[in-house]
Order: C-alpha cells, then structure tokens, then sequence
C-alpha cells in the first residue's frame, strides 16, 4: 500500500469498501431477512395467497368475463391502469391532471384518447346502469363524456361529443354550441367545464377513479353497498346475507383513525361462493 | 370520525412518535459518531478495507475518498445491471439499456432513486439486493457522514481534520442503519410486505383468467428505502403496491421510517456542538415548515379544487382506497419534504395545488427535515446565510455558534444555495426548448411544464418522485437528469465539506453584545423567513406557470 501514488490509495479502499459492503447489505442481509421472514411468517412472505391459489388477498383482480363484461354475481373492483387492468407485471397509476378534460375523438388514423374526465363520466354511467341507478355527474354529460366547451370568439364546441352527437347544452352565453369534430385543433379556444345541475352522484368516488398501484384490492364501504343489490340478485340469495359478508370483510380504521374503511374485493367474493 | 378528523390524529400520532424517538435516536447517533472506540466487527471490515481507522482526515481527504467511494459505486450498480441476465437469481430479467443503467446507478448512488425504469420488469432479484438496496444503504451513510463533518466543524477549533470518511461511512452502516433496517423488515413481513427469492407466479382467478403474482426480496429492500429516505420502489407503483406497502398502519410505520433519522439529527448536532438547545432551534425550524406543509397539502388534497376531483367528488384519483386521500396527502408531503421520494398515491393527478406543495417541498432544498444528513446540512446552510442576512441588518461581522462567517463561508453557503435551482431552472428551460422533448409530456397546458419541472426539481434536489405521466426513458432525460443529480449532489456536498474545514480551522470569537442568540424563537423565526423567501423569489415564476396557472384557470 506504502508505494502506491497518494491519489491512487483512496481509489483502492473504495473497490474494498464497494465489494465488502455489498456482500454484507447485498447478500447477507436480504439473505438472512428471507430465511426469518420464511420461518416466521410463512404466509405473508409468500404473498398472503388465499382460496387455493385463486390469487392474493393483497392484490386486486378483475372480476369480468373475458370480453371485459362485469360478471354480475361478483363485487366489481376499482377501475384500473395496470396493464390491461390489475396487471401485477406492469403496476402504475393513469398519471392524468386533475385538469385532463378534453379528448383526442377518434377518427381517420387518429385512436383518439379520453380524457381522465370523459373515463370518470363514461365509468360513472356505466356503474349506474350496471347497478339500477343513476350514472349522473357534474362536469358529465348525460352520455358520459366531460361536459367541456371550447369558446371561440364566435361559437362554442362541445369538444368532448364527437358529431353527430347533439351537444349537451344548445347555446352557452349566447353562443351556438356544435358537436367536436375529429382532426380538428381546438387548441385556441378557452375551455370551460360545465357544472350542469348534477346533485350528490349515487356512484362513489372510488368507482370512477383508478388507483396509484392499479392493484387496489379494495373498495369503499358504499361502493360494496351500493353493488350488494345486484349480487344478491344475480346469486339469489338474501340481501341480508350479502351485506354481513360485506361486513365481515370490511376492515375499519386502525385504533380508530388511521387509514379509511375498506371491503377486500377478492376475500369478499370467495366468501360468497363458498356460502 | 370524518375523514378530515382521521387525517389530523394520523398527523398528530406521528408527530408525536417522532417527537418521543428524536431524542434516544439523537443520542444514539451521538454516541456513534463520537466514540472513540471501534467493535470487533468494525475492526474486521476496516481490515478487510484496509483503512487507518485512527487517522483523522483534512477535508479534501475525507472529500477524495467519498468521491471514490462513489464513482466506485456508480460502476459497480451499472455493471451489474448491465450482466444481470449472466448472473444468478436474474429472474429471466435482460440486460438493462445503457442508458437507463447509467440513470438508475447514478440515481441510487445519489440518494435520488429516480426510476427511469419499471421495477417488476426490469430488475432482477439480485440487481435488486446486490445494487441498488446496497445503495439504499450506503447514500444514506454517506449523507449522515457529510452532515457530522460539517457539525465537527462547527464544534472543533484550530484542528485541520473533519473526522475520517471511512470510520463514518461503516459506522452510519452498521450501528444505525443495518439494525434498524433488519427490524423494521421483519415488521413490514408481518404486515404482508413479502419477502422471497421466487419468480411470479400464476394464479387462476374466481372469473377463470390468471393473474401473475409477482415474487421477490421486497421488505429487506422496503425498509431501507424508506430508513435511508432513498425512495426507489421495488415495484413501479412504489408504496402504492398491496406488496410494498399493504395496510394502513403499514403506511404509519413507512412514514415514522422516513422521519426517524431526519429528525433526530438535529439533537446530534446540538450534543455535538455542546448546546443542546441549538439542536432544539434547528428542529423547530424544520418542525415548523413540516407542518405547515403537511396541513396545506391536506388542506387542498381534501378541498379538491379542479374540475376532474369536483366531478368525482374526491380527489381519489392515482390514490389507495385504504389511504384515503388524507393519509396519502399525508405521505405525498413527508416524502418531498425529505429526500425520499417513494410515493403511496400518484403526484400527477393531485389538484393542483396540492401538487405544487409537493413540488414546493423539494425546492425548499429539502430541509424540514430533508433527507437523513442532506437535511441537517442543508438546513445549516440556510442557518449560517440566516446570521449573515441578519447581520447585514445590524451591520456586524456574522457569527454562528462561535465561528466567524466571513467572506468564505458565505461564498460556499451562496454557492451552495445557487446550484440546485440553477440546475433546476436551466434543465427545465433546456427540456422545454425542443418540441421532441416536450412531446414526453404526457398532460397538456400547464400541466405539461409541471410534469418537466418536477423531474428537474426532483433530480437536481434528489428526491427521485415524479409526476410520473412524464416519458423519461429516453436517452436524453435519462442523461440530463442523471447529470442534475450528479451534480446536484456532489457539488454540495464538496461545499459543505470545504465549510466543514473553513470551520475547524477557525478559533472560537467569544460572545458578545452584538452575537445573535441563536436558539431562541426570533432565530428560528428568521430561518423560516429566510427560506421562504428565498425559495419563493428563485421559484415563483416558474411555479406560477405551471401550477399556479392550472389552479387559477
């Protein structure tokens, strides 16, 4: 070590330094956490499987058929942007603004993209009708598209509702209001939302809203209350019994305060099938 | 109980966890840093590193071996994300792109954990323990090492040296970190976080398609993720995901990891330096500029002024249903506050101001409390340019806990302040300048100059979060963010280590009539005012046209 330049010396500790606290932190540690994770706490070290294999009580699923249908005798998780929905190899949020309002409408070699307010209005509607109540939203129109308008100096657009779509509202300040057109920028004009005279949406928040990790296993109290009619229904048995199932797989808030409420979809409807 | 009333006891528990820790935790660091003594295992790796741990170092020593301890560790984080497809445990993972390798090694080694990349389908299990968790750890030993060098300068006179990289850097490893980290995993395993070494796994689900769950050393990388306020996710969801964050009281223990160590540093200095109540002057000056941003994220998370949360009624979008929004307004300030960066819910679609705060967070330097180390010398900085603002006002030579701040000291704490918003600033302009970059925006309008200036202000100030609606693997973001925090991290940290030896070279000025008290209210008061100020003036313009302007349209 002696002959070596000056410079060179705190160069070589770091190689030492690199390889010797990687085996301790690298191998040694996650190796030893493993082994004591494994012998203390099997289950959730392997990812807290439940029903035979049927997935991960921590993981949300998809519970529709294989066109993307709801299947009717089974509680319908949150909206998802993992992947083709609760992906577990591509997990991840929308990434939309809370001002994303206006679409990209399709048209001749243009897919087109919703906007995060058109998706929460078209889910909303959906929601209601799959569930017997009204989709209606503020900010919706009633086809469940974003209630937006680009004013010009001469007219109005209701850029969300492609033509021939008739425009949620005929006239906004005096302007005549037409149908978005395909191709066209919009750009120019001022953009304004329209409110409508929605009241209290009977759709929850949760239901129109994706998840950061697209792998929310839960829903909301009254998103499960609001879907137990259905279920009931389509499996004929007691509401009553649905809603102590729902009940029974409602975690409260920890020592009372932290957290929110929340119903484990998949734990939920393995319950229901067994019963 | 409301959800508003939920999310202010879930504030006012963990205030109260972090003020019961600071002080054994302080005192802990204390004794660690300043013992004399070296025990058998330490002994054996500084053996095997072949270091003098009885040396005591001059500042550009100790400067030296802390930049080849990172280069060092740069090549090491690139190489074996480069080959990981020849080694073991790679979990059928290929090579990494170069030039997200070149991000991701810089980015860990920086303490920043920006990911350029999606975890689950781009690391392989040992890239996973073997570079980056290794990184969690020692960035994080680092930062710690670079603040106690600065507080030995503060607390020693007439000496050349700063104390020794080597002692410090395995010292913050093995007495503090690895053994917290060590329980702390075990908690999160028993809380659902998994902890294995196998692939996914296929699943059958209740509608008869398959789902495939994956597998992987998550708690032991989980923990000190958050310990080390690094940030990188195991998973691109990051604490979002059921495996990386699964309950709620989990999400709790996750944010007293990140607040630990930050806020017991400032008791370490004030025992260091012998006065403890200048140690209390520090927290409160971080404690105060904490809670003002944790209730005002709350306060406008829960508002949800935007046109998308009104229509849905919450501001529910990118967060968890068993978070809520409060408790991830919650995690989304602390984990700006501090260098950390992990997020449980999505920044890109908070109202927007609520994602200005966060972005507002990272500007402030990272200071209330910042990242473990990076905080305290962060906020010392801002301390000596406080004394120096001050007086100007009474026109007095400055002193600060017994040291003269003449014209070199100040230079290096101006210095010091100017790079990260140049960095900041001057990436943005650049990034905004060619339409190609501007086309990785994935919101339009304003929204889109957020996106770009909040992964310019999250790299240049090593937080690593984003808003992640930004496409940033391409070779040009994963470039030039990789440079904002190369040199956002190691252009101040030579600073502060050239202040460190400005310092301990000096002797004591005794006090006087005219010395600023500097552990009474009016200083932390100052302190306050001053950053403020500062951060407002350097960042108003350009906050205004991103947030600002969506908020007030």
């Amino acid at each position: 070590m002696q002959r070596l330049p000056a410079w060179l010396r705190p160069h070589l500790a770091a190689i030492r330094a690199v390889a010797v606290l990687t085996v301790l932190l690298g191998l040694i540690y996650p190796l030893t956490v493993t082994g004591l994770a494994q012998v203390l706490f099997h289950g959730s070290a392997n990812g807290s499987l439940v029903g035979g294999d049927a997935g991960s009580a921590l993981i949300g699923q998809s519970f529709t058929d294989a066109r993307g249908v709801p299947v009717g005798k089974y509680f319908q998780s949150r909206p998802s942007a993992a992947g083709d929905g609760y992906d577990p190899t591509a997990t991840g949020a929308s990434n939309l603004g809370p001002e994303d309002v206006v679409d990209i409408l399709p048209g001749p070699g243009e897919p087109g993209r919703q906007s995060l307010l058109t998706r929460v209005c078209a889910r909303s509607k959906a929601a209601g009708e799959l569930e017997g109540v009204s989709g209606a939203r503020p900010y919706c129109t009633p086809g469940g598209a974003g209630a937006v308008l680009k004013v010009f100096p001469g007219h109005a657009v209701s850029v969300n509702q492609p033509c021939p779509t008739v425009p949620f509202v005929a006239t906004y300040q005096g302007l005549r209001v037409e149908c978005g057109r395909p191709g066209v920028d919009y750009a120019a004009g001022r953009t304004v939302p329209v409110r409508g005279d929605a009241g209290a949406p009977a759709v929850p928040a949760d239901a129109v809203t994706a998840s950061g990790s697209g792998l929310d296993p839960h829903i909301s109290v009254a998103y499960a209350d609001l879907q137990a009619p259905r279920v009931a229904r389509e499996r004929g048995i007691a509401l009553e019994r649905v809603r102590t199932l729902v009940a029974e797989h409602t975690a409260g808030r920890v020592l009372g305060f932290i957290g929110e409420p929340a119903v484990n979809v998949l734990e939920l409807n393995l319950a229901l099938d067994r019963s | 109980m409301s959800a508003t009333a939920a999310g202010a006891l879930f504030v006012a528990s963990l205030v109260i966890a972090v003020a019961l820790l600071h002080r054994p935790l302080g005192d802990h660091l204390y004794r660690v840093y300043t013992s004399a003594r070296h025990n058998a295992a330490e002994r054996g790796l500084y053996r095997l590193l072949a270091v003098r741990a009885d040396t005591e170092q001059s500042w550009p020593v100790y400067a030296r071996g802390l930049l080849a301890f990172s280069v060092i560790s740069v090549l090491a984080v690139y190489g074996l994300q480069r080959l990981q497809d020849r080694l073991p445990l790679s979990a059928g993972m290929p090579p990494v792109t170069g030039h997200i390798a070149w991000n991701t090694a810089v980015s860990f080694v920086t303490n920043t954990n920006w990911q350029s990349y999606s975890g689950e389908s781009t690391m392989g299990h040992l890239t996973q323990m073997a570079a980056l968790a290794v990184q969690n750890f020692v960035s994080a030993a680092v930062g710690m090492a670079v603040a106690i060098a600065l507080v030995r300068g503060f607390a020693r006179s007439r000496s050349g040296a700063i104390g020794n990289f080597w002692v410090d850097l395995v010292r913050g490893t093995v007495r503090v970190l690895l053994p917290m980290a060590f329980i702390g995993a075990l908690v999160l395993v028993a809380g659902g976080v998994i902890q294995n070494l196998s692939g996914t796994h296929e699943v059958g689900t209740l509608t008869g398609g398959t789902q495939a769950i994956t597998g992987g050393p998550v708690a032991s990388q989980e923990v000190i993720k958050l310990l080390g306020t690094n940030g990188g996710g195991f998973y691109n969801a990051n604490s979002a995901h059921p495996f990386e964050n699964p309950a709620t009281w989990t999400n709790w223990f996750e944010l007293l990891l990140i607040l630990a160590i930050p806020f017991a540093l400032p008791r370490t200095f004030g025992r260091m330096v012998g006065q403890v109540r200048q140690g209390h002057a520090i927290l409160a000056v971080m404690g105060v500029l904490a809670l003002a941003s944790v209730l005002l994220t709350n306060a406008f998370e829960l508002g949800g002024h935007a046109t998308v949360p009104r229509a849905v009624g919450a501001a529910m979008e990118g967060k968890e249903v068993r978070f809520g929004v409060s408790d991830s307004a919650t995690f989304g300030a602390v984990t700006t506050l501090t260098s950390t960066g992990a997020v449980n819910s999505f920044h890109d679609s908070y109202t927007p101001f609520g994602g200005m705060m966060t972005m507002a967070n990272m500007m402030l330097g990272e200071i209330a409390p910042g990242g473990v180390g990076a905080g305290l010398y962060g906020m010392l900085v801002l301390a000596v340019i406080t004394v120096f603002v001050a007086g100007l006002m009474v026109g007095r030579t400055p002193e600060y806990l017994g040291k003269k701040i003449g014209p070199r000291q100040i230079k290096l704490a101006s210095l010091y302040f100017l790079t990260t918003p140049a960095l900041v600033l001057i990436g943005t302009a650049f990034a905004m300048g060619s339409p190609e970059r501007r086309a990785s925006m994935l919101n339009s309008g304003p929204h889109g100059l957020s996106e770009i200036l909040y992964a310019f202000t999250s790299a240049a100030n090593n937080n690593g979060s984003a808003f992640a609606g930004l496409t940033v693997n391409t070779p040009w973001y994963d470039v030039a963010l990789g440079l904002c925090m190369v040199f956002g991290r190691f252009l101040p940290i030579i600073l502060v280590l050239a202040l460190a030896g400005s310092l301990a070279r000096q002797s004591p000025v005794p006090e006087g009539a005219g010395t600023l008290p500097t552990h009474r209210p009016q200083f932390v008061g100052l302190v306050v005012g001053v950053t403020v100020v500062l951060v407002a003036l350097t960042f108003l313009p350009a906050l205004a046209l991103g947030p600002i302007a969506e908020g007030l349209s």
